[in-house]
């Protein structure tokens, strides 16, 4: 079913057959394109939208020049993900809370999170020195009121309501009891409804005039297909809202829905809710959002990070040295040391999507120890036995053991993981960069 | 049913631009490449998954190609039999009494809602309903399907926020056999699927209802928000991993989403779309209905 994190991994295929090219041709590009585009669509974003931000990429990666530390498919994964990023707006989860008592009014489709999300606002307010009135304005669904009181009594936040009459008549006088208690904040919960509910979708127009909210905010449920342009659209025609909440985060959904969100309204995503406590609050990040959508787990954070660790002479060395095939024992402890400084290696594991579930699926963690004894092992060998590993016999693997402190058998389940190293990267020959 | 169920005039509103779309592909007259890209493009967008939509498009080729269709009225009515053929891959549900129906899925689609409906038809059908209120970890759960089932006019059993379900469900299905009921529904909480925690508390309920009382018919049945997106898939997945899932629910069919994903689950799965939710109404369910379910999304 769901195949997740594929399209690094068809990138690569398609650009493993060409011939190594200093450009991005427009074939190449069109190639590459298709991939995209079924991975946007798989993650959700709407169709006319994947048309519209693949012509614009298509124009961005012409022509553009393969930088020396990428590969063609990480180049365009950048190019991709640059546009992703951008696309989706900066990290802004500031609220205008200058007025007082500022109103924050929310507003959705049924099921999106938005009472749940009524309480973690409270909360996250209420840290910051706030007092915080909740306004419950539901007088639809059955006992979405309690619901309200309960959320409300677990941020510790006071609860308005008059029972099931008119909304607008509630959310009014709620906002005076505000002003007149000395309230910073009244976070108004209004019901569930559809776009296309003409009624009450006057109501929420009716609502926001009597009370003039500060912000409103568009609650959407991140699992949202393509519908989310829709919603979206006639929420914001209707409203002229402020930002939007995504919910449901902690779940497995690609989240494309924002991306269509972003492009339709243009307004900026403000936090992102993650799981069922009334702390899960998250601002939202855009750049985390965008391999999120094509996913790819962090894999571009790997990519950074390898680019930083491993300068342009090393990499050029490396090429090197597979030509001649002189990988040597002394490399591969380099190598090693280059991937320490990446960090924790189960983290990085984890940044490789297929790689990362597979590992954890196994339970077959990276132990830091064993490399730490392989490291003994090829520093006590002389710098000759570094170099040619083949004159090894059994008196000098059994000096290796006792100087490293290890087995005899450890030393050899050594020089055959190299053996098959150097195997590994003879296939790779000729191809550049770290591949993924 | 006839041609007007509340399936089909619910699927109405969205229909209208779809059909402008394809009547819009049609007018060129031209059965070409270019029109089966932008066939697949109507299909994706009614969140049939884009796999899915890839291969009904393969197989309309095939099919066109065969039967050596030329004209748009050959062409829609071939697709319409392509989907219809894949929905069907499903066998049909036939619930037999006494049923313990068991109410899954994620957050927000709407369990509670469309328990207090399937309560209401069934016993506008003369049958006796119990109803569990086994979601006893969201805020005021219990106090909603408290209502709904005042409005259907059920029996509820219900414990307090924080209780374990699984308690709950053991007191239902006491009470459903004192009273000989013929269908005990169980709301469970909310969950999202990759919750490892939270599933293996569903499959604890699961093997409560089989203990206890394994004289019943014991469905298990996903409910889907017709909202949602390619995700719908990885719930059926994973719920089904876990517990064997036997119907699908899809819920608020009266937006302008479509659903569309429901055709992968048919074809692939092998799980039927049982009901369909229309609205907030008591009354806002009817039975799925595989040709009107086509039509309305064509």
């Amino acid at each position: 079913m769901a195949v997740f994190s594929g399209l690094s991994e068809k990138l690569n295929h398609i650009f493993a057959k060409m011939t190594k090219k200093g450009k991005l041709d427009e074939y190449d590009i069109k190639q590459a394109m298709r991939e995209v585009r079924i991975a946007l669509l798989e993650a959700d974003v709407n169709i006319e939208v994947t048309k519209r931000f693949i012509a614009r990429v298509s124009e961005k990666a012409l022509g553009q020049e393969i930088l020396k530390s990428l590969s063609p498919a990480q180049q365009v994964i950048k190019i991709v993900n640059d546009e992703l990023t951008e696309l989706m707006g900066s990290t802004n989860s500031k609220l205008d809370t200058s007025a007082s008592p500022a109103v924050i009014m929310m507003c959705g489709l049924q099921g999106a999170g938005k009472t749940t999300l009524c309480g973690k606002l409270a909360l996250h307010l209420k840290k910051q020195n706030k007092k915080v009135l909740l306004i419950a304005c539901d007088v639809y669904r059955p006992a979405a009121i309690n619901q309200l009181k309960v959320v409300g009594e677990k941020a510790g936040c006071e609860v308005f309501e008059r029972g099931q009459t008119n909304p607008v008549d509630i959310a009014k006088k709620g906002v005076e009891y505000a002003s007149s208690y000395g309230f910073d904040i009244a976070i108004i919960d209004t019901a569930g409804r559809l776009h296309i509910d003409d009624a009450l979708m006057t109501e929420l127009e009716n609502i926001k005039s009597a009370v003039h909210p500060a912000e409103i905010l568009l609650t959407v449920d991140s699992m949202t297909g393509q519908d989310a342009v829709n919603v979206a659209r006639t929420f914001n025609d209707r409203l002229d809202v402020t930002g939007v909440v995504l919910t449901k985060l902690d779940g497995d959904t690609r989240g494309g829905a924002c991306l269509s969100i972003r492009e339709v309204t243009g307004k900026p995503i403000k936090f992102s809710s993650v799981g069922e406590k009334l702390t899960d609050l998250e601002p939202f990040y855009p750049d985390r959002m965008a391999s999120r959508i094509l996913g790819m787990g962090d894999v571009l954070s790997l990519i950074e990070k390898a680019e930083q660790v491993i300068t342009d002479d090393q990499a050029k060395k490396m090429e090197k040295k597979l030509k001649e095939n002189s990988f040597t024992l002394e490399d591969y402890i380099e190598q090693f040391e280059a991937i320490k400084k990446m960090g924790n290696i189960n983290d990085l594991i984890g940044m490789v999507p297929g790689l990362g579930n597979k590992m954890k699926v196994s339970n077959a963690q990276i132990d830091e120890k064993k490399i730490e004894r392989v490291k003994a092992i090829i520093y006590s060998m002389t710098p000759k036995e570094r170099r040619d590993p083949n004159i090894l016999n059994s008196s000098r693997k059994q000096r290796i053991a006792k100087g490293s402190g290890t087995t005899v058998q450890e030393v050899n389940q050594l020089l055959k993981q190299f053996d098959q190293s150097k195997q590994m990267m003879k296939q790779l020959k000729g191809k550049r960069g770290f591949r993924f | 049913m006839g041609i007007f169920s509340k399936m089909f005039s619910a699927l109405k509103k969205t229909k209208d631009k779809i059909s402008q779309k394809l009547s819009g592909l049609f007018s060129r007259n031209k059965i070409d490449d270019e029109f089966y890209e932008e066939l697949e493009d109507v299909l994706i967008s009614s969140d049939i998954s884009v796999r899915t939509s890839m291969d009904i498009v393969e197989d309309l080729r095939d099919k066109v190609k065969k039967d050596k269709i030329t004209d748009n009225d050959g062409v829609v009515a071939a697709l319409k039999e392509i989907l219809i053929d894949n929905i069907e891959r499903a066998e049909e549900l036939e619930i037999q009494t006494p049923a313990v129906i068991m109410v899954i899925g994620v957050n927000g689609v709407g369990k509670t809602t469309t328990i207090g409906k399937l309560a209401h038809y069934f016993s506008e059908n003369k049958k006796s309903v119990t109803i569990a209120a086994a979601d006893t970890f969201r805020a005021a759960a219990s106090d909603q399907l408290t209502v709904w089932a005042n409005r259907a006019n059920v029996k509820i059993v219900k414990s307090s926020e924080g209780s374990d379900p699984s308690a709950v469900v053991f007191d239902a299905i006491s009470s459903a056999k004192a009273r000989k009921t013929d269908y005990l529904i169980i709301d469970t909480a909310g969950r999202l699927h990759v919750k490892a925690n939270l599933m293996e508390e569903l499959k604890k309920m699961a093997r409560i209802v089989e203990r206890e009382y394994p004289e019943a018919h014991f469905y298990k049945f996903i409910v889907l928000d017709a909202t949602t997106g390619q995700n719908a898939v990885n719930q059926v997945d994973v719920f089904n991993q876990a517990v064997g899932i036997d119907g699908i629910v899809l819920t608020k069919l009266d937006g302008t989403a479509k659903g569309g994903f429901v055709i992968s689950m048919c074809s692939e799965l092998e799980i039927p779309v049982v009901y369909v939710g229309t609205g907030e109404k008591l009354e806002d369910i009817d039975v799925f209905d595989a040709e009107q379910f086509v039509s309305g999304i064509l």
